[in-house]
C-alpha cells in the first residue's frame, strides 16, 4: 500500500515538474523573442542616431557654414573671429543715467513767456 | 544452475566394461565445458565491444554533426548571453577635440546580381546602366548572360538608386547591407584621417578597414567591440583646423607653390591642433596611389610628416642654444662672420653683405650662414649630433599616423666638419616640418623634450630636459627680435608677440646634380606669444614665388612669413588666446575720501 502511494506520488511529481518545465520554457522563449525585438529597436534606433548625427556633423561642416556666412552677410555680418573682436570689460561705458523729467521748465528767452506748447 | 558431472556413473561404468579409461571421460567433459565457458565470455565481450562502439560512435557523430552544422550555418550573434553591448559593433567615430564628428559610419546597401536567378537579363543590364552611368552595359550582359552565378554590381548604393534599382523589379538583383565611412567634413584633415575602405566581403556584412593615417594607425582600437563604440578623440581642432587650411590654400595660390604644409602644435601637452597638407583629397573618394613618378606629388602625400626637406635656415637657432648651453657664447657675443669659409671645393657664404662682426643675437637675426657655421664648429660633430638627437630630429616622429616611419630624416652618411658646418644653417639635413614642430616646442616650453601626439591630452607633458631653461628663455627673445627687426617682419601679429625662424632652401635636384637655382621651400617656424609661448606654428611652401615686385622673390620672409602671420591672425582667436591689446588711456578709479 504504501508502495503504491509512493509510485502515484512520484508519477504526479513527474508530471507536475513536467507542466512547470514547459511553462518555464515557453517563458524563456517570450522573454529572448522580447529582447531581441528591442534589441532590433534600438539598434535601429542608433543607426537612426548614428544617421542623424552624420547629417548634422555634414550640414555644419565648415566649408559650408564659411558659404553660408557669406551669403548671408548683408542680414548676419557675420566675420571671422580676430583679434579686434576681442574687448575688454575696462572699455565698455557706464550706463549713461537718463535726464530726468523737467518738471519746472524756465523760460529764458528774453522775449517773454511763449504761447506755444512746450516742445518738451 | 544444473552442472553436467565431469564423471558422469553411467558412463564410467560402460567404459569400464568395454576397458576404456574412464579419465578420457573426465578429460573430454572438462573440455567441453570450457569450450561453453569461453563460448559465454567471448559474447557478453563482443557484446560489450558493440555497446562501447555504438557509445563511441554516438558520440563522434554528435561532435561531428555538431560541427558540420556550426561550420555550415551562418555566424549568428549571442543575443541570449549577457556580454557586454551587443548592438553597438559598428567601426567607431572619430572626433575632434570638442567632439564635433571627424569621421562616422553610415547604413547603406551593396548591390549583387545572381543572373541565374533573372528573367531579361538584357533589360536588367540596360537599365542598370541608365542609373549608374560609369557601368558598360556590354560587360554587364556578359556577366549576366555567362556561366557566373554571382556578380558584384556596386559596393555602395544611395537610397535613391536601392529605389531605382527596385523598380528594375529583376529577381536576380539583390541588396546585401553595408556601413560606410563617412567624413562629413570632406578634404579637411583628409591626411590625419586617411580614409578606410573594405576588407574581407561577404554578402550581408562587409569588414571596414582604414586604409591610411589614424584610420590605419587604430584600426585595431576602432574595430574593438570591446570599447562599444566609444569614439576615438583627437587632439585636432575642427575650426582651427579649417581656417589654417583656408589660410594655407589662399597663400599657396597667391604665391602659386606647388605644395604647402603647416602644422600648429601646443607646446605644453604636445598635441597637434593642425596638421594640413597640400594638395589634399577627399577621403570619401580616396584617389588611386601613384604608379608611375614621385609620390610626392600625389595629393596623397602627407607633406607635413612624410615630407623632409633641407628646411634652412631654420636651424640655426639649435647651434646657438646648444653653444648657450655649453656656455660657449652668450646673446651679446661677438661672432666672426666674415666670409667665405672654405672646405676644400665647398664654399660658405652669406646671402648678403654683413658686418664682419656680430652679436650671437644679430647672427639669428641676420640669419648669418658663416657666424652659424663657426658657433658649430665650436661645438663640434659629435655633440651637434647628440644635440639635435635629443630634439627629436634624427629619428622618425612617434606621431600616430601610419605614414610616420616613412618620414624618416636623412641624415649625412658621413658627419664631418664640413656637414656640422652646413646642418647648423640646415643644409645637409632633411626633416619633415613635424620634426621642426616638435624641436621648436622644445625651445618654447623651457627646453623639456615633448612628442607630438594626435590624440587629446589634457595634462602636460614632462620630458628629459634638453636644455636649461634660461637658454631657452633667451632663444626664445633671439626668435622675437627676428620678428621685430630681422628677416620675419612682415610675421608680426599685433597682440601675439611672435617669435620665429625663416628658412629658405634652394631644391635639390632629383637626379642629385645639385641645387635648383629657382626654386625654394622656405619655411617660418614661430612661436607665440613670446612672453608666454603656447603654440608653435610651422608654414612650409614648396616652390612658392612673390611677384608683386621687379624681380620674382623667393624667400621665406617674403612667402611663408606672411602666411604664417595670417594663420596666427586667424587661429589664434579660434584658440581662446586673447590678444595683449595695449590700453590708449588708463582707465582708473581714484578712491577720495573727505
Amino acid at each position: 500500500m504504501m508502495r503504491f502511494v509512493m509510485y502515484i506520488a512520484a508519477a504526479l511529481a513527474v508530471m507536475g515538474l513536467g507542466f512547470w518545465a514547459y511553462q518555464e520554457n515557453y517563458r524563456t522563449q517570450t522573454a529572448i523573442k522580447d529582447v531581441r525585438r528591442l534589441q532590433a529597436q534600438i539598434g535601429d534606433a542608433h543607426e537612426r542616431l548614428g544617421m542623424l548625427r552624420a547629417e548634422w556633423a555634414y550640414l555644419n561642416r565648415p566649408d559650408r557654414l564659411t558659404d553660408l556666412a557669406e551669403l548671408n552677410f548683408d542680414r548676419l555680418g557675420l566675420l571671422p573671429l580676430s583679434p579686434d573682436s576681442f574687448g575688454d570689460a575696462r572699455y565698455i561705458v557706464y550706463p549713461i543715467p537718463d535726464i530726468l523729467p523737467i518738471t519746472n521748465p524756465i523760460d529764458v528767452t528774453s522775449i517773454g513767456p511763449s504761447t506755444e506748447e512746450d516742445p518738451l | 544452475m544444473i552442472r553436467t558431472p565431469l564423471r558422469p556413473l553411467a558412463r564410467v561404468l560402460k567404459a569400464r566394461e568395454t576397458g576404456e579409461d574412464p579419465s578420457a571421460i573426465e578429460k573430454e567433459n572438462l573440455r567441453l565445458r570450457h569450450e561453453a565457458m569461453a563460448d559465454r565470455s567471448r559474447a557478453r565481450a563482443e557484446s560489450r565491444l558493440l555497446i562501447l562502439g555504438a557509445a563511441f560512435a554516438l558520440a563522434f557523430g554528435t561532435i561531428g554533426v555538431r560541427m558540420s552544422t556550426l561550420a555550415g550555418s551562418m555566424p549568428e550573434e549571442p543575443r541570449v548571453v549577457d556580454s557586454g553591448n551587443p548592438i553597438i559593433g559598428q567601426r567607431a567615430d572619430i572626433v575632434d577635440r570638442n567632439g564635433r564628428i571627424l569621421a562616422t559610419n553610415l547604413a547603406t546597401h551593396a548591390l549583387y546580381a545572381q543572373p541565374h536567378q533573372m528573367i531579361e537579363p538584357e533589360r536588367a543590364a540596360r537599365e542598370l546602366a541608365e542609373i549608374f552611368p560609369d557601368l558598360n552595359e556590354e560587360r554587364l550582359l556578359k556577366d549576366f548572360t555567362g556561366s557566373r552565378k554571382f556578380v558584384w554590381v556596386r559596393r555602395q548604393i544611395s537610397p535613391e538608386q536601392l529605389q531605382q534599382v527596385h523598380d528594375i523589379g529583376s529577381p536576380g538583383l539583390l541588396f546585401g547591407p553595408r556601413e560606410m565611412r563617412l567624413y562629413p567634413n570632406g578634404p579637411i584633415a583628409a591626411h590625419v584621417l586617411g580614409g578606410a575602405s573594405y576588407g574581407r566581403e561577404g554578402v550581408s556584412s562587409a569588414e571596414v578597414i582604414g586604409v591610411a593615417g589614424i584610420e590605419r594607425r587604430f584600426d585595431d582600437l576602432l574595430r574593438d567591440p570591446a570599447n562599444e563604440g566609444a569614439p576615438l578623440e583627437l587632439s585636432l581642432d575642427l575650426t582651427v583646423q579649417a581656417a589654417a587650411e583656408e589660410v594655407l590654400a589662399g597663400g599657396m595660390a597667391l604665391l602659386n607653390a606647388k605644395g604647402a604644409a603647416s602644422i600648429i602644435m601646443d607646446i605644453h601637452s604636445g598635441e597637434i591642433i593642425s596638421l594640413a597638407s597640400l594638395p589634399d583629397f577627399d577621403p570619401n573618394n580616396r584617389p588611386p596611389v601613384l604608379t608611375t613618378g614621385d609620390q610626392s606629388d600625389s595629393p596623397l602625400f602627407n607633406r607635413a610628416v612624410q615630407g623632409v626637406y633641407e628646411l634652412g635656415s631654420t636651424f640655426k637657432i639649435f647651434a646657438v642654444a646648444q653653444a648657450m648651453e655649453l656656455g660657449l657664447i652668450n646673446p651679446a657675443t661677438m661672432i666672426d662672420t666674415t666670409g667665405p669659409l672654405t672646405f676644400g671645393r665647398q664654399r660658405i657664404r652669406d646671402f648678403h653683405r654683413m658686418d664682419p662682426a656680430m652679436t650671437a643675437t644679430d647672427v639669428i637675426v641676420e640669419s648669418s650662414n658663416t657666424g652659424t657655421a663657426r658657433i658649430a664648429l665650436q661645438i663640434g660633430g659629435q655633440r651637434q649630433k647628440e644635440f639635435l638627437a635629443d630634439l627629436g630630429l634624427t629619428e622618425p616622429t612617434l606621431i600616430e599616423l601610419s605614414e610616420a616611419p616613412s618620414g624618416r630624416p636623412l641624415l649625412p652618411p658621413r658627419w664631418g666638419e664640413v656637414n656640422t658646418a652646413t646642418i647648423s644653417f640646415g643644409h645637409g639635413l632633411s626633416t619633415s616640418p613635424l620634426h621642426l614642430a616638435q624641436a621648436y616646442a622644445i625651445i618654447a616650453n623651457g627646453g623639456t623634450r615633448v612628442t607630438p601626439t594626435l590624440l587629446r591630452r589634457d595634462a602636460a607633458q614632462v620630458g628629459p630636459r634638453v636644455m636649461r631653461s634660461e637658454v631657452a628663455l633667451r632663444s626664445v627673445d633671439m626668435l622675437r627680435q627676428v620678428v621685430t627687426r630681422g628677416t620675419a617682419s612682415m610675421g608680426e601679429v599685433a597682440g601675439y608677440q611672435v617669435a620665429g625662424k625663416t628658412g629658405t632652401a634652394d631644391k635639390p635636384k632629383a637626379n642629385g646634380g645639385g641645387y635648383y637655382d629657382d626654386k625654394t621651400i622656405t619655411t617660418f617656424a614661430s612661436l607665440f606669444p613670446a612672453s608666454d609661448p603656447q603654440y608653435v606654428v610651422v608654414v612650409t611652401l614648396d616652390e612658392p614665388v612673390e611677384s608683386s615686385g621687379d624681380d620674382p622673390r623667393r624667400t621665406a620672409g617674403w612667402t611663408a612669413v606672411p602666411v604664417a602671420a595670417e594663420m596666427i591672425r586667424r587661429v589664434a582667436p579660434l584658440m581662446g588666446i586673447r590678444p595683449q591689446i595695449e590700453p590708449t588711456v588708463q582707465a582708473s578709479v581714484t578712491l577720495s575720501s573727505n
